[in-house]
């Protein structure tokens, strides 16, 4: 009898073991990152003078957008950002709206899409939960640059030409599940085609340097007074993402907007 | 007897003050409060504290770095003529001013405790504080202050001079330098009234 019971809670004990390790591993599957080499580059935004390349150390992001399965999972272990809780200050109405429930999706709404309709704030909070952080813009910028065989594929006016078809014919629509694209040189999936994405430092993009000018200084709100110019003036899908972050308070929640997140790699640039 | 009252006395001082903890802890901060933000700050003198400690009274916060060339000894003294004006329309003194920088790798405290000795800013009046521990991008945001470091080591940022209440709400905030924003002194002198109202100084 009593040789029973603690073989019973042996098993108990073994299953929830199992049960754990499987749930640590489906996490981890959840969150792959890939590796992005580091290296100088030219953005085609002029944020810091005109066509001075940036040293970009390397790093690691996330192969796809975060998932609304992902973030679904994110509400159940962090209650406070449910979009029954998540206070004003952080998440503006439109938080989550389309979702059935404060955790339910409802049938019309795909776990593999990427997350969208989710505050600046909240995709941060997402990614410090996973021990990483949103992209700067020149991170984003640069892993977006690459095409499935070059580092740099912006010059090809047939790649440039790619992106903004595929863009136009998604216009309007739902987006598609997160992965369904050819993976580019560093193994990541929907950087330019499928959801337009919040970094990091988006609202510093445009606000000037240092103001010098007392007079002038007005204009310097956050989407105001803008130092921001477009070095390549056919970028149109890369402007297209500026104008749709620009139009973004850190509270506000868009359907076409998600994110990915990025950490820190050993590796050297 | 006597003992049996002290206990008896004793017993009701606890409850009473446990009570009285437990309403102070009932009155959360408001949604809409920036005092929600979990960051630990050291002003010039060494002193720790957290946005939620800076509740009970209006403040006016904003956002620097110490080693910036133009735009932060415009903001303080954007600060000083709003403050000034403030005193000489009320009779009252103008808030508190907290400085939070946005550089934590360079503003140490000895940089912040010179910058305020520069600028002659009187502690702890002017309290100039760098973030420790915590999310200062974030708070940063909620004021409407957003910056990024550029290759050169300065940084793009914009200003916000900004007018919190005593639960760490905006009530106003101004980007203007030069010459006082006549709205944002407005709002300050009656905040500023009000507070010495609601709390009259003792004979």
């Amino acid at each position: 009898m009593a040789g029973n019971r603690i073989e019973g809670n042996a098993v108990r004990a073994f299953v929830l073991v199992m049960l754990a390790l499987a749930t640590c591993g489906h996490a981890e599957a959840g969150a792959e990152y890939r590796t992005v080499s580091g290296g100088l580059f030219i953005s085609a935004l002029s944020l810091d003078g005109a066509r001075a390349p940036v040293r970009i150390a390397a790093f690691a992001m996330r192969a796809t957008p975060v998932t609304v399965g992902d973030y679904l999972a994110f509400v159940h272990t962090h209650p406070e950002w449910r979009r029954d809780r998540a206070p004003d200050m952080y998440a503006a109405r439109g938080y989550l709206a389309s979702w059935a429930g404060p955790l339910a999706l409802g049938s019309a709404i795909d776990p593999q899409r990427p997350v969208t309709e989710v505050s600046w704030f909240a995709a941060r909070a997402f990614c410090a939960s996973e021990d990483a952080r949103l992209p700067a813009w020149y991170q984003w910028e640069y892993a977006a640059a690459a095409d499935a065989t070059r580092i740099d594929a912006r010059d090809d006016p047939a790649w440039s030409a790619g992106i903004l078809q595929t863009l136009l014919a998604r216009t309007g629509h739902a987006q598609g599940k997160v992965g369904e694209d050819t993976a580019n040189l560093y193994g990541l999936h929907d950087m330019n085609t499928l959801v337009w994405e919040w970094v990091d430092d988006y609202a510093a993009m445009f606000v000037n340097a240092d103001a010098r000018d007392p007079d002038q200084t007005n204009l310097l709100t956050l989407c105001g007074g803008s130092a921001l110019a477009f070095e390549n003036r056919t970028a149109y899908p890369l402007m297209m993402r500026v104008a749709a972050l620009s139009a973004m308070r850190p509270t506000d929640a868009s359907g076409n907007i998600g994110f990915r997140c990025v950490r820190e790699t050993g590796e050297a640039p | 007897m006597i003992r049996q009252w002290t206990l008896l006395i004793l017993l009701t001082i606890s409850v009473w003050t446990g009570a009285a903890q437990a309403a102070a802890d009932a009155t959360a901060l408001p949604a809409d409060s920036v005092y929600r933000s979990a960051l630990t700050l050291r002003d010039q003198a060494e002193g720790l504290f957290t946005p939620a400690s800076l509740r009970g009274h209006p403040v006016i916060v904003s956002m620097i770095y110490a080693s910036c060339p133009e735009a932060c000894p415009l903001t303080i003294d954007a600060i000083k003529q709003i403050r000034a004006a403030v005193k000489s329309r009320t009779g009252h003194a103008a808030p508190q001013v907290v400085l939070v920088s946005f550089d934590p790798v360079h503003d140490t405290v000895q940089a912040l405790a010179g910058m305020a000795s520069m600028h002659q800013l009187p502690y702890p009046v002017w309290r100039l504080a760098r973030p420790e521990q915590g999310d200062v991008r974030a708070f940063a945001a909620t004021l409407g202050v957003s910056y990024r470091m550029r290759p050169n080591g300065d940084f793009s940022h914009n200003i916000e001079i900004v007018l919190l209440d005593a639960d760490g709400r905006i009530v106003a905030s101004t980007s203007k330098l030069g010459t006082p924003d006549p709205d944002f002194v407005d709002r300050v002198s009656r905040i500023s009234a009000h507070t010495a109202a609601a709390s009259p100084r003792l004979p």
